[in-house]
């Protein structure tokens, strides 16, 4: 998270709610996100700068993995724009040993409410990660992921800002990894939709993705 | 007067290669720039004294002034120097990301210390 401390708190206690270990990277946040996080009950790890998100995931999983019985991973933004119930459908999934990972995904049952233009990014960004890793993915960007612990101790992200989701699903498709995806509802309050990415940060998605 | 100025731009090109030859972190990458380097500063040195050289040069190559030469030169030359310093700010970059990793990491709380939902003010067991 990186200065959400309007929202954190919220999103940890429901989060809590239904997960029983909760950790929160606060990646260099210059207002009191991390003391709202531990407040609310979630283990923080403090980047001492800001890093990006990339190495914020990349933190969250080498913590994580510290614990000897850790049998699966999710990744869910602090913003609350993911719904904690599909965390948990898609945390199942991975526990049924259905597939190692399964991605959220707005596009999978046509009901993700985003702009044309944003939406046409998002696809050209699927679709590029479809010929590069074969994975037949519909959203290649999506913050709420469940993988299992296997995989979070083999992931190494290097990309430190945006390109961090592809660079993602490039290692599943590395370490071949079963990938599937689940239908996910993005909830977008207004307060999410004041920080929400830019569309001008679509070119900068797509040029991580041709000019790696 | 041209004397003067002759002097004046000797000396900076072997300030400026003075400069250049300090530093570094590879061996070879060192040696290979300092050897660059030499031949850059006798050939600045020696287009002050003989101008029309460059000239030569450059009509040889089908380029029409010497000084044309030059710009293509410092253009290429900006370019290698813009792909190594991006080259080294990633570098740079990512192991800044490892320390402040390793730093985040060594302060938080062990997860088998952090398990469980009392009280998150519990001291660590220690070392």
């Amino acid at each position: 998270m990186y200065n959400e401390a309007t929202v954190v708190g919220s999103v940890i206690a429901e989060l809590l709610q239904t997960f029983p270990n909760v950790v929160c990277v606060d990646d260099g946040s210059s207002d009191d996100s991390a003391a709202m996080a531990r407040k609310a009950g979630a283990v923080v790890v403090v980047h001492p700068v800001n890093l990006g998100q990339g190495a914020a995931l990349q933190t969250g999983f080498e913590y994580a993995v510290q614990d000897p019985e850790l049998d699966a991973v999710i990744t869910f933004d602090a913003d609350g724009q993911h719904r904690v119930q599909d965390a948990a459908a898609m945390l199942n999934r991975v526990r049924d040993g259905e597939a190692d990972v399964v991605l959220g995904s707005r596009f999978l049952d046509g009901r993700g409410d985003v702009s044309a233009l944003k939406r046409l990014v998002l696809r050209t960004a699927a679709v590029q990660s479809r010929l590069s890793t074969g994975y037949r993915l519909t959203d290649a960007h999506n913050g709420l992921r469940a993988m299992s612990a296997e995989m979070a101790r083999k992931i190494h992200l290097t990309q430190n800002r945006m390109a961090h989701a592809s660079e993602l699903i490039h290692q599943f498709s590395a370490l071949e990894a079963r990938v599937v995806e689940q239908p996910v509802h993005i909830v977008y309050t207004e307060y999410s939709k004041s920080k929400g990415q830019s569309l001008l940060n679509g070119v900068n998605i797509l040029a991580d993705l041709f000019f790696r | 007067m041209l004397i003067v100025v002759q002097i004046v731009l000797v000396l900076a090109v072997a300030l400026g290669a003075l400069a250049l030859m300090r530093g570094g972190q590879n061996a070879r990458h060192q040696a290979v720039r300092r050897i660059v380097l030499l031949l850059f500063a006798l050939l600045a040195a020696l287009s002050v004294f003989f101008p029309g050289m460059l000239t030569a040069a450059a009509n040889a190559l089908g380029i029409g002034r010497g000084t044309d030469l030059v710009l293509y030169g410092l253009i290429v030359c900006f370019l290698i120097f813009m792909a190594s310093s991006f080259q080294r700010t990633r570098l740079l970059e990512a192991r800044i990301t490892k320390l402040a990793r390793r730093i985040a990491l060594d302060e938080a709380p062990r997860p088998e210390d952090a398990a469980g939902p009392e009280d998150p003010a519990r001291p660590g067991t220690g070392p």
